[in-house]
């Protein structure tokens, strides 16, 4: 497991996923180097504007994905998640990857998911990163191959890079 | 014998420690000779005339082109030399270069790359960012790039001879204080942020490439690498954010002995008499490129008076 819970009952002042439990403070800390692929348990960053969303990242509890749905099991660009979010799963587009990238095609700093329903159409109105230009190429594909509308995403996007 | 390798180890002290391998890195001619000359003195103190002092030709290749053309030298990897597909190589990067105005640049410099992007809904993109990296030789010649838009951080990479590429521009022409800025990815956001409608700041011409030795702040750990291991001169804070135990695994692992691995050094680096060789055959075409690129500049600067009353 890549996460060990330390129990200090000092208080840390460190802020990176500390969380108050029972008067005792539990700090999670990664043991193993950070795995930069989209697996199972991979923890992803909302970037839409979705309430669900929205309220999930600003809790510091981001949506950790649950299945990939594509043969391989390590999801790639524009490939559609099931993430678990507050108690709920929810399917997500992934819409930005730390993993290396093939020349040309931009490597993000977080793993970014847009959550939508199951007929394709996104939660929020409005995506506040960069998405790759690549995707409006993988989502069209992706709509024909397999009936649902993916390319809904791409027109909430408000910016490609 | 003993007193030579002392006076040569003195010699090469000060010039390894400015000195870290790099891929391209190679040796320079007045270190070579400096030395030569240097044991010479204390072996030797008349020289025979049968040994005369190295024949030092009219230095007509610029000393710094393996800095500013570094994908024209091979790889040193002895098991990946192959001179014929070197050469072809050379006559392709040559070719390309007369199709594509490919700018001097380093480590540390900002650049723009407009690239012919088939997803793109104006068919091209345009990417703004600083290089953060620049790696492999040849055609296969590769730089990153990095920037921070709209509090993303992104990155991407560009193959230099990439025939999909449309202009390379290089927006601030300057170096930095370490040979490649990953730590970029550890530090505050505004340390890589670029405006993408950034003008370009043009240098006088004949100056040199000026080092800009600006110390990024890293935020606090978890870090992508160990940056404290790595001797990073542009950086401002680490010792902030390290505990004796980062201290100790840093000091076990480092290799101090390293710089003066004289064999290692040659491993990783082209000799000198191979670079003078490669520079001599691409030297007359690059010649003419750049200064067509000189005119192509004066004629984009200068600006026609405009009548006044």
């Amino acid at each position: 497991m890549a996460l060990r819970i330390l129990k200090t009952l000092r208080p840390v002042a460190h802020p990176l996923a500390t969380t108050l439990a029972g008067g005792q403070r539990q700090e999670f800390i990664h043991t193993t180097p950070a795995c930069c692929e989209i697996r199972k348990l991979a923890r992803l960053r909302v970037v839409d504007n979705s309430d669900l969303g929205k309220r999930a990242m600003a809790e510091g509890r981001p949506p950790r994905c649950i299945h990939v749905y594509n043969k391989r099991g390590v999801g790639l660009i524009g490939d559609k998640v099931l993430v678990a979010i507050k108690g709920q799963m929810k399917k997500g587009i992934l819409v930005g990857l730390k993993q290396n990238q093939k020349p040309k095609q931009p490597k993000f700093d977080s793993n970014n998911l847009v959550l939508i329903d199951d007929n394709g159409s996104p939660l929020g109105t409005r995506i506040h990163v960069p998405i790759p230009t690549i995707l409006r190429t993988i989502l069209k594909e992706k709509t024909l191959a397999k009936g649902a509308d993916y390319t809904k995403v791409l027109a909430i996007a408000s910016r490609y890079v | 014998m003993n007193l030579s390798t002392r006076v040569m180890l003195n010699r090469l002290a000060p010039q390894c420690a400015y000195k870290r391998i790099v891929t391209f890195s190679t040796k320079t001619a007045e270190h070579a000779v400096e030395n030569q000359e240097e044991s010479k003195k204390g072996v030797a103190p008349a020289p025979t005339p049968s040994s005369p002092a190295p024949v030092t030709r009219k230095p007509i290749i610029p000393a710094n082109y393996r800095f500013v053309y570094p994908e024209f030298l091979p790889d040193p990897k002895v098991e990946w030399r192959n001179p014929i597909r070197e050469k072809l190589e050379r006559l392709d990067m040559l070719e390309r270069r007369k199709q594509i105005d490919l700018p001097e640049f380093y480590v540390g410099s900002v650049l723009a790359v407009t690239s012919s992007d088939p997803h793109a809904a104006g068919k091209t993109s345009r990417f703004v960012g600083i290089c953060i990296n620049r790696d492999r030789c040849g055609l296969r010649a590769r730089f990153v790039l990095r920037n921070v838009i709209d509090h993303q951080g992104m990155e991407v990479v560009y193959e230099l001879y990439d025939p999909t590429i449309q202009k390379v521009e290089v927006l601030r022409l300057e170096k930095r204080l370490d040979d490649s800025l990953f730590y970029l990815r550890d530090a505050l956001p505004e340390y890589s942020t670029f405006d993408e409608n950034m003008e370009a700041e043009p240098l006088e011409e004949g100056a040199s490439v000026p080092v800009n030795d600006i110390k990024v702040v890293l935020r606090p750990r978890p870090w992508l690498e160990r940056w404290e291991r790595q001797n990073l001169r542009g950086v401002a804070n680490i010792d902030e954010y390290l505990k004796d135990k980062h201290r100790l695994s840093a000091a076990k692992v480092q290799k101090p002995w390293e710089k003066y691995d004289m064999m290692k050094d040659y491993r990783s680096s082209i000799p000198e008499e191979e670079q003078t060789e490669i520079f001599a055959e691409v030297h007359t075409d690059l010649h003419t490129l750049e200064l067509q690129r000189k005119r192509n500049k004066r004629k984009r600067t200068f600006v026609k008076p405009k009548q006044l009353a």
